[in-house]
């Protein structure tokens, strides 16, 4: 079966410095993937390759069916994949409803082509729906106020209300639990695993290995820019090639004194 | 004194809040801001009727012309702030579009040798032109970076000055003068007045439609983060085309309405360096990307600039003082007056709840969220951390706007 | 008609030799403060005429002068970079920059048209008009010097970015100031010395520019400034070197176009090039090509 978002071999230097290499990963739909490796091996690089935001030197990207290799965001957006940031993104001086209501735009677009521009920003259906995501996220007492206003957490539970007002197949959660306290954890671990059960795919980039081997049912490693192994959360923890692409092969350690 | 709780506005929290949702995202508790708004277009009523009748009370020239030029800048002002305003990318170059219209409406009165009377037809021509031409500058202009863009609509302004200066049909050093005058003498600013105020409302009007709509949504989401809205699928070009030519029209039809008003197109004044500064500031001081600070900030520093300018007669001297002037504004107001003035009620509101708390047996608050007042500390965040989402319609800065401000 | 225009090249090509020299301090200025100092071209002018009065009325030359006014200069940028500029903050920075800059420029201006008056003057020296004849041209010696210093010059300000201490802090400030406080850079020092720096050397380029200019008075700032703002653009903002190519090529095309069309219409070129420029590289020619829309 076609996974539903596939790499294939994707290579990408800046430079000199080779941040891809070959990476080749698969999400099956239904499920929520993890992505792990240590700093610099390529996680976020990827990210911005499967969503536009770079282009790739060679191989390609496949959503279904669909090649989207350096599609631009736009497009992968409306495509249906959505995607937080690891420094979240949100439009500080709009209000939290206002948030939403923007990335709605989608909605829009291949629509009558004479719609009134000066309509009021998002309709009832629009506001209705912002709502329902906002109260699951747990946000939503605040859908009056300016999005900088928000705490580091609030901000990142609006990012991923608003790249779900798209309805998307799959979402790309860079860094999701990253700054937050527990019990913020704790919640977003919940929400992820509750939109899966309706049926959305999720790709996680994560540090936080209590989280990812909590939640993901698939964790591929990623090491200098190659997808190393890739497997179900109790084969990964066990397996050598993870210890090595964290901490180094053990010839690399010779010269280092042992404590 | 009635013992309603005041609404200290951004920190209430709790379903209570919860009430029918505004445009624009704004919430409005019963009651307590049905009260705010109606005071609001109170206010805006009232500053219209005064608007109205200047020109009919005082009657002494120089005011009224003080007036015109006012007004002039007032929807000058209202125009560079719906598109520099709401995208955030500052354009220095609105006197090409000011210019362009006024020689547009001055080459074709004299083409047609218009007699008095009918030649505010012309107005929507001037502006058309405008923003016509506004279509090329803005496919180039758009696609740079802010500070970029800053500096080529400064470019921009000097290459039309130039053209002006050296191409033969717009007549080089003479300019293009007004052959005639149109009407009375005793009254002759009030027609000139008028059409100024129904520009200006007209496009104060547009502007706070914009802010309202769809459309201004976007344009206030890429002047936050315009990649991330172009990622949502945004069509940011398209999007700040379209505000661009809209400002470039309005502000073609205000120089055009300047021409017949000063009877007289030169290079150097059509296309004035001075004038975008002066708008820019204006839009600065009452408060970038607002609303009504813009307008405030024309109706403050017009007269005081007409005043400057008559006091100091020496020319360099009331250069020195304005600019003098400019920089005090920069230094101790850079978020400008609507938002400082909001920040300052919203501040004046907490002290007197906190006031009245303290008093033995205080007001119950009656129709305020079960969670009670807000812990001291955190009531001046929301709704007053910045110029940006201005209060919709307010002409006056108080903010009865309630917006959620619960940060934990 | 080819002598006229090889003549017009090379007066092009040391001429704007002397706008590199202003643009380069402009450009430095962006990309340490990342602000664009409008008031750099009544900057110039005052520089001019600070020359002025030590040539006319000390009878100091024009050259051994720069010993005085470039200090001088260099103390009034570090002054205007902490009345005015260090206190702005928020999230307009860089247009709130602009217009206290440019403020500041008009107050400049008031107070030289005060002094000066309107009239238009010039600086003047034996090698102002006199000079050698050099394969059938005749150059001023003052293009010479003025060429020769602009080269030292702006060798000088690359020595002290890429070899001293200081020059690397400079560095590091304009690639991330953050990470430059970090790490223990004073950020507001190197700010305001970089203006300062930037500033001074307008009083260099200013003792040329008066000499060349065939008369300048308080308004002329304001062709100066359009034309540094259209050079560091072209060159793309923040690069030193992308300045000085741009200062050459636009002020050679211009004296070009001077000699083969019409004088009138040379200035529109110098700017329709700007723009056609940028029509097709947004970012300049040596720009980087930044996340758009900052």
């Amino acid at each position: 079966m076609t996974a539903l978002l596939r790499t294939d071999a994707v290579t990408k230097s800046f430079g000199g410095v080779q941040a891809l290499n070959g990476a080749t990963l698969e999400v099956e739909e239904g499920t929520i993937a993890g992505l792990i490796g240590p700093n610099g091996s390529g996680k976020t690089t990827l990210f911005n390759v499967i969503t536009g935001y770079e282009r790739v030197d060679a191989g390609d990207v496949y959503l279904g069916d669909q090649r989207i290799t350096n599609a631009p965001p736009d497009k992968v957006f409306l495509a249906g994949i959505g995607r937080t940031f690891q420094l979240t993104r949100v439009f500080s001086r709009l209000t939290v409803m206002e948030n939403m209501i923007v990335a709605a735009q989608h909605a829009d677009r291949g629509g009558r082509r004479l719609r009134n521009p000066l309509a009021r920003a998002g309709g009832p259906a629009t506001r209705q729906r912002a709502r329902e995501l906002l109260e699951f996220t747990g946000i939503d007492r605040h859908a009056g106020a300016l999005a900088e206003t928000l705490s580091y957490g609030q901000r990142k539970l609006l990012e991923l209300s608003y790249v779900l007002m798209a309805d998307p197949a799959i979402v790309l959660l860079d860094e999701p639990a990253g700054g937050v306290n527990l019990t913020l954890i704790t919640t977003i671990a919940d929400r992820i695993r509750e939109l899966n059960q309706r049926g959305t795919t999720f790709l996680i980039v994560e540090h936080n290995m209590d989280f990812v081997m909590g939640l993901c049912d698939q964790v591929t490693v990623l090491d200098y820019g190659t997808a190393v192994v890739s497997g179900p959360p109790d084969v990964i923890r066990t397996d050598p090639r993870v210890l090595d692409a964290y901490l180094g092969t053990a010839e690399d350690d010779d010269d280092i004194a042992v404590s | 004194m009635n013992g309603e709780p005041v609404n200290v506005g951004p920190v209430i929290e709790g379903p209570a809040n919860e009430g029918p949702a505004q445009a624009g995202g704004a919430q409005l508790p019963a009651g307590r801001d049905r009260q705010a708004t109606v005071l609001r277009l109170g206010c805006l009523a009232v500053l219209l009727v005064i608007a109205a009748i200047f020109p009919l009370v005082i009657t002494n020239a120089l005011y009224t012309q003080f007036a015109v030029d006012t007004m002039i800048y007032v929807g000058a002002v209202a125009a560079w702030n719906l598109f520099s305003g709401y995208t955030g990318y500052i354009s220095l170059g609105n006197a090409v579009f000011f210019g362009t219209g006024a020689y547009t409406v001055g080459l074709l009165t004299k083409q047609w040798k218009l007699p008095g009377g009918d030649i505010f037809a012309l107005l929507p021509l001037g502006g058309l032109v405008a923003a016509l031409v506004a279509v090329p500058l803005g496919l180039v202009a758009l696609r740079v970076r802010r500070h970029t863009f800053v500096v080529i609509t400064i470019a921009f302004f000097f290459i039309f000055q130039l053209l002006a200066f050296n191409l033969s049909f717009t007549g080089g050093n003479q300019g293009v003068s007004s052959p005639f005058f149109l009407w009375s003498a005793a009254d002759y600013n009030n027609p000139f007045y008028y059409v100024g105020l129904i520009i200006a409302v007209a496009t104060i009007s547009l502007s706070w439609l914009i802010r309202n709509s769809r459309f201004g949504l976007q344009l206030l989401a890429i002047r936050d983060d315009e990649d991330r809205a172009r990622g949502l699928g945004v069509r940011t070009m398209r999007t700040k085309l379209t505000a661009f030519v809209i400002s470039a029209g309005i502000t073609g039809m205000i120089g055009g309405l300047w021409w017949f008003f000063i009877g007289q197109a030169l290079p150097e004044t059509a296309f004035d360096p001075l004038f975008d500064l002066t708008v820019a500031l204006m839009a600065f001081l009452g408060g970038f990307g607002t609303l009504a600070g813009p307008v405030l900030g024309a109706l403050i520093l017009e007269p005081l600039q007409q005043w400057i300018g008559i006091t100091f007669t020496n020319g360099y001297t009331s250069d020195i003082v304005l600019g003098g002037l400019f920089l005090a504004v920069i230094l101790f107001m850079p978020r400008g007056l609507v938002p400082t003035g909001a920040e300052f009620v919203t501040k004046w509101r907490v002290a007197q709840a906190r006031r009245r708390e303290a008093a033995p047996g205080g007001s119950a608050p009656g129709g305020s969220a079960p969670g009670g007042s807000a812990p001291p500390g955190s009531p001046t965040l929301g709704r007053t951390g910045s110029p940006g989402a201005g209060t919709p319609g307010a002409s006056t800065p108080s903010t009865g706007t309630p917006s959620t401000g619960g940060v934990r | 008609m080819g002598r006229e225009l090889s003549e017009a090249i090379v007066d092009g090509i040391l001429g704007g030799s002397v706008y590199a020299l202003m643009a380069v301090g402009l450009t430095l200025i962006f990309g340490v403060l990342d602000i664009i100092n409008i008031a750099q071209g009544i900057l110039v002018v005052l520089g001019a005429y600070l020359s002025y009065v030590l040539s006319v009325h000390l009878h100091i030359d024009l050259f051994a002068g720069l010993l005085v006014t470039v200090p001088a200069m260099f103390i009034i940028g570090v002054a205007i970079q902490w009345a005015f500029i260090r206190p702005l903050r928020g999230r307009e920075r860089t247009s709130m920059s602009l217009l206290a800059t440019y403020a500041v420029a008009i107050i400049i201006e008031g107070i030289l048209y005060i002094i000066f008056g309107s009239n238009y003057v010039n600086l003047n020296a034996s090698y102002v008009t006199e000079g050698p004849k050099i394969f059938g041209f005749y150059l001023d010696y003052i293009y010479i010097y003025g060429f020769l210093m602009a080269l030292l010059l702006v060798l000088a300000i690359y020595f002290t970015l890429y070899r001293t201490p200081f020059g690397r802090s400079v560095r590091a400030t304009m690639q991330d100031q953050t990470a430059a406080r970090i790490v223990g850079i004073s950020v507001n020092r190197v700010q305001a010395l970089t203006f300062g720096i930037g500033v001074a050397v307008t009083a260099a380029g200013g003792m040329v520019f008066g000499a060349t200019s065939g008369g300048f008075n308080p308004n002329t700032g304001y062709d100066l400034i359009s034309r540094l703002l259209a050079i560091i653009i072209l060159g793309g903002l923040g690069s030193i070197g992308g300045a000085m190519i741009a200062a050459i090529f636009m002020i050679t095309l211009e004296g070009v176009v001077d000699v083969v069309w019409s004088p009138s219409w040379s200035v529109v070129v110098f700017y329709g090039a700007l723009v056609l420029v940028l029509a097709f590289r947004p970012q300049g020619l040596l720009g980087r090509k930044a996340a758009r829309a900052q």
